[in-house]
């Protein structure tokens, strides 16, 4: 169980997918400028990992695995997930319409969000089993949204602040990235 | 390998898509294919302008019929005729709509420094609530400028946003950002239908105005040389403002600022220079109307409240007519308020000008004799105002005053102003100290009778305004005080030849304040009359609303004779019956009778279009009390400006020729300069060189 939760913070705070892997920078700059806006990106990249990386671990375990094509893993995941979210919009649309239009034009967006296929990745890379691989999906997409929503909600207060026309939107927006990036470094000592 | 890795990639491609084919099957929802016709002749700007997520939203609204054709903001008219042509609609003509800023300005430079840097209004808010000197009023940190994404706002010189009519187009972006709701989008409609909110940056004379006249704006005009905006600005409020320029008594300059460094702004004495402007320029400011809405409302009554009403209705796009008993519109500032007050070739101009917006007058026509509310029902009106004001004289309720020679004071009045040449004698006394009294007693000084007025308290507690007291004193009314009448003496034929009256001495205040006058016991006297006119009061003559012989009125009444209604929407008992004016408040000013017909008429028109009447929770009802304060610095003192005389002497005693004319454009700029601008509770000083600026967090803290 212990093991479990170490994985679970371990994904969240300590390798967090964007802050520490550095995986889904555009995503994080793009769409941190509004809180509202970070927490529907960031629910819809939690759902999205999460399908992807429990299918991509059955892509993996069942056919890349047993025929040795170990090395086709990169195309055959980017395949998946891109058909994956594809079916995702589809079947929101017609079954969950409020949740779909909610969503709205971040779903086609996560398809070249690599943080999706930088998780499906590392879960192979670690060797995880089917629950660990879900396990550590949803906890780092929930890493991610905690990054988007804490920068939006610095970027929301630095937008009406006095700051000098060169550093104003992307600019400072990265600074404090990085500057985020090193306070998550602390929870190194954690695990 | 090759071969292997090609066929698995294949397979899985192969698989996915047959998954996704099988979920389009599946899962396959049908779209109108109107949506995206109209999404390619929507502008692609997706600025949020409409409300909709994006042009695809906004399509999808269109269509799904919760949006009209006309929905997108930056789409010009032909763009959207070719929408509503997509959807088999035509577009019919759309009120425009702009932005507009409504705060007059006031300390922000000095409050800016308390931000710490935060130049945006929505984070001067969140941090300190806003300014505290000017809770309501414009921050000038310039969020509208940033929200704008036409460029159609820039900060102009004062710190106050500007916007550019030629860019704005409406889009609500800078609404929504400014914290303080100084800037609302608005077509005419919706300004008509505005009743003042706490939330609105009402300066105090405003919120005082009994028509919600935007005095500060229509003064900021006047100071900008912008005579014809000044009067459409009061035309928003008020059609009477010819009328109101002579006789109103002022309650805004009551609460004008400017009175706790010198004297009142002149308020109204530069509502009638620029009346009396466009009155003598030959022609009329065209007044914009909406479009017809093919309801018809009986309006009966037509006093200031009747014109009021049928005058907003008619803009608002409905087709009053106007029923009165009388052989002229005009009600009492026709037939209660004297030539030498208010002329009345200026009011036939006035009434003209309300009567060519297309509203039908049908005079000579009695309420409850020719008409009654059933009989305009069928007639196929929709809705019913009621505003037949307070046409019956108070008695003095002293024995004898149904004598021949006891004439009430709105009767004589009246009968004068029908050319019925009233007999006066040499000798009148006119009992009461209201403005119907003075009128009077100047009425029968221009006739050549030796007038007394008499009143049971004294000068100072006379509810008339001291200009007309003056007035009546320079004209050679002689005023007997503390004296109240016991009864009228007639002759052998009953004819009235003397009053009987006390001395009286005040007492104790009562209910309004002033001390009531006690009678002192064995101080009877006599005065000799020829004519006895006691002006004490008025009230309404609702005999009309009886059957005959039913003695059932269909409208519930007060003990006053006036009729009930709600005191928000003004909706009487019976559905679709509304009342405004002295009818329903008892004898008030005409200034009140017009803000409350507008009120009646945004009432109609909302019972009318959707049924219900919206209240909003914040409608402005009394005085917002922290706007009031006492004190004002660094203002430097400036002398008011006098309204000349036209005539002098005889000339004035002998005629009904007007006596007060109206300032010259120099005196008016210069009156306009003493406004101080005010919004909710800040003001613009008008001494530059103060010698320390307080620091207002400071004073807040205190308070």
């Amino acid at each position: 169980m212990q093991e479990y939760f170490l994985l679970f913070i371990g994904a969240m705070f300590v390798n967090n997918i964007v802050l520490a892997q550095y995986l889904g920078n555009c995503p994080f700059i793009g769409t941190s400028k509004d809180t509202g806006v970070a927490v529907g990106m960031g629910g819809a990249v939690v759902f999205v990992a999460v399908m992807a990386a429990a299918i991509t671990w059955l892509v993996q375990e069942y056919v890349l695995a047993p025929f040795g094509l170990g090395f086709l893993q990169t195309l055959a995941f980017i395949l998946v997930i891109a058909a994956l979210v594809q079916f995702v919009e589809m079947f929101l649309k017609k079954m969950v319409p409020p949740l779909y239009k909610s969503l709205g034009i971040f779903l086609p967006l996560i398809t070249t969000n690599c943080a999706v296929m930088g998780i499906a990745l590392i879960c192979q890379r670690e060797e995880f089993g089917f629950v660990k691989t879900v396990l550590f999906a949803l906890a780092s997409g929930l890493g991610f949204m905690i990054a988007l929503v804490l920068l939006a909600g610095i970027r929301e207060k630095l937008a009406v602040r006095r700051l000098p026309i060169a550093m104003r939107g992307t600019p400072i927006g990265l600074i404090m990235a990085g500057l985020m990036s090193l306070a998550f470094f602390a929870f190194k000592g954690m695990i | 390998m090759i071969l292997t890795s090609g066929l698995t990639l294949f397979g899985i491609g192969l698989l996915a898509a047959a998954i996704l084919g099988v979920a389009s099957r599946l899962l396959f929802v049908k779209e109108d294919p109107r949506i995206a016709l109209i999404e390619d002749n929507l502008p692609g700007a997706n600025c949020g302008g409409c409300g909709f997520p994006g042009c695809s939203g906004a399509a999808a609204a269109i269509v799904a019929g919760k949006a009209p054709a006309t929905v997108c903001i930056v789409s010009d008219a032909e763009a959207s005729a070719r929408v509503a042509a997509i959807m088999g609609q035509e577009v019919l003509e759309r009120e425009p709509e702009l932005a507009v800023r409504d705060c007059t300005g006031g300390l922000r430079a000095d409050d800016a420094f308390h931000y710490e840097g935060a130049l945006d209004c929505r984070a001067a808010h969140l941090l300190y609530g806003g300014s505290k000197a000017c809770p309501e009023g414009c921050l000038g940190l310039g969020t509208c400028v940033r929200a704008c994404p036409f460029d159609a706002i820039h900060m102009g010189p004062e710190g106050l946003p500007v916007i550019d009519p030629a860019q704005c187009k409406a889009c609500g972006n800078c609404v929504a950002a400014c914290p303080r709701g100084v800037i609302a989008v608005s077509g005419m409609t919706a300004r008509l239908l505005h009743l003042n909110q706490t939330t609105d940056c009402l300066a105090p004379c405003r919120q005082k105005c009994p028509a919600q006249i935007n005095i500060p704006r229509y003064i900021e005009q006047i100071k900008a040389g912008d005579y014809d905006g000044a009067v459409m600005t009061i035309k928003e409020r008020n059609p009477l403002l010819v009328t109101c320029g002579r006789v109103c008594p002022r309650p805004c300059e009551t609460m004008c600022r400017r009175q706790y460094v010198d004297e009142t702004v002149g308020i109204n004495m530069l509502k009638r220079f620029v009346a009396d402007r466009e009155l003598h320029s030959g022609s009329r400011l065209p007044v914009p109307c909406a479009k017809d809405t093919g309801k018809r409302v009986a309006v009966i009554g037509g006093g200031p409240a009747g014109l009021s009403c049928a005058y907003f209705l008619r803009r608002l796009g409905h087709s009053p007519v106007i029923f009165d008993a009388m052989p002229a519109l005009g009600g009492q500032t026709r037939y209660g308020i004297p030539e030498y007050r208010l002329p009345k070739a200026d009011l036939d101009w006035e009434i003209q000008g309300i009567l060519d917006l297309g509203i039908e007058a049908r005079l000579n026509t009695k309420f409850g004799k020719d008409f009654t509310l059933a009989s305009l029902r069928e007639e196929g009106f929709d809705a019913t105002f009621i505003g037949i004001g307070a046409w019956q004289a108070s008695g003095m309720y002293a024995e004898g005053e149904d004598l021949d020679g006891v004439m009430g004071g709105i009767e004589f009045l009246t009968a004068h102003a029908l050319g019925q040449k009233p007999e006066t004698g040499n000798k009148v006394i006119v009992v009461g100290g209201g403005n119907t009294a003075i009128d009077a007693a100047r009425t029968c000084v221009r006739l050549g009778a030796e007038v007394t007025l008499m009143y049971r308290r004294t000068r100072a507690e006379m509810p008339a305004d001291v200009e007309e007291i003056v007035g009546a004193e320079d004209e050679g009314v002689k005023f007997r005080f503390l004296a109240a009448p016991a009864r009228v003496i007639g002759d052998e034929n009953g004819k009235a030849t003397h009053l009987e009256f006390y001395e009286m001495e005040l007492g104790e205040p009562d209910d309004s304040g002033r001390r009531r006058p006690v009678k002192k016991e064995g101080s009877e006297q006599r005065m000799e009359a020829s004519l006895i006119i006691p002006a004490i009061g008025q009230k309404p003559d609702l005999g009309c609303l009886y059957d005959d012989g039913e003695g059932e009125c269909p409208l519930e009444t007060t003990r006053w004779q006036t009729i009930v209604a709600d005191p928000d929407t003004f909706e009487t008992a019976i559905p679709g019956v509304f009342t405004a004016g002295d009818v329903y408040t008892g004898p008030d000013l005409v200034i009140s009778a017009i803000g409350d017909g507008r009120k009646a008429a945004r009432s109609i028109h909302y019972h009318l279009t959707r049924g219900d009447i919206p209240v909003p929770e914040t409608t402005q009802k009394g005085m917002i009390p922290y706007t009031l304060f006492k004190e004002i610095d660094f203002v430097e003192r400036k002398k008011r400006a006098v309204l000349p005389h036209l005539c002098h002497g005889d000339d004035r005693n002998c005629t009904f020729n007007e006596v007060e004319g109206s300032l010259s454009e120099e005196e008016a700029r210069a009156e306009a300069d003493r406004c101080l601008r005010c919004g909710l509770v800040c003001y613009d000083r008008d001494l530059r060189e103060e010698p320390f600026l307080p620091d207002l967090r400071d004073q807040t803290k205190d308070a």
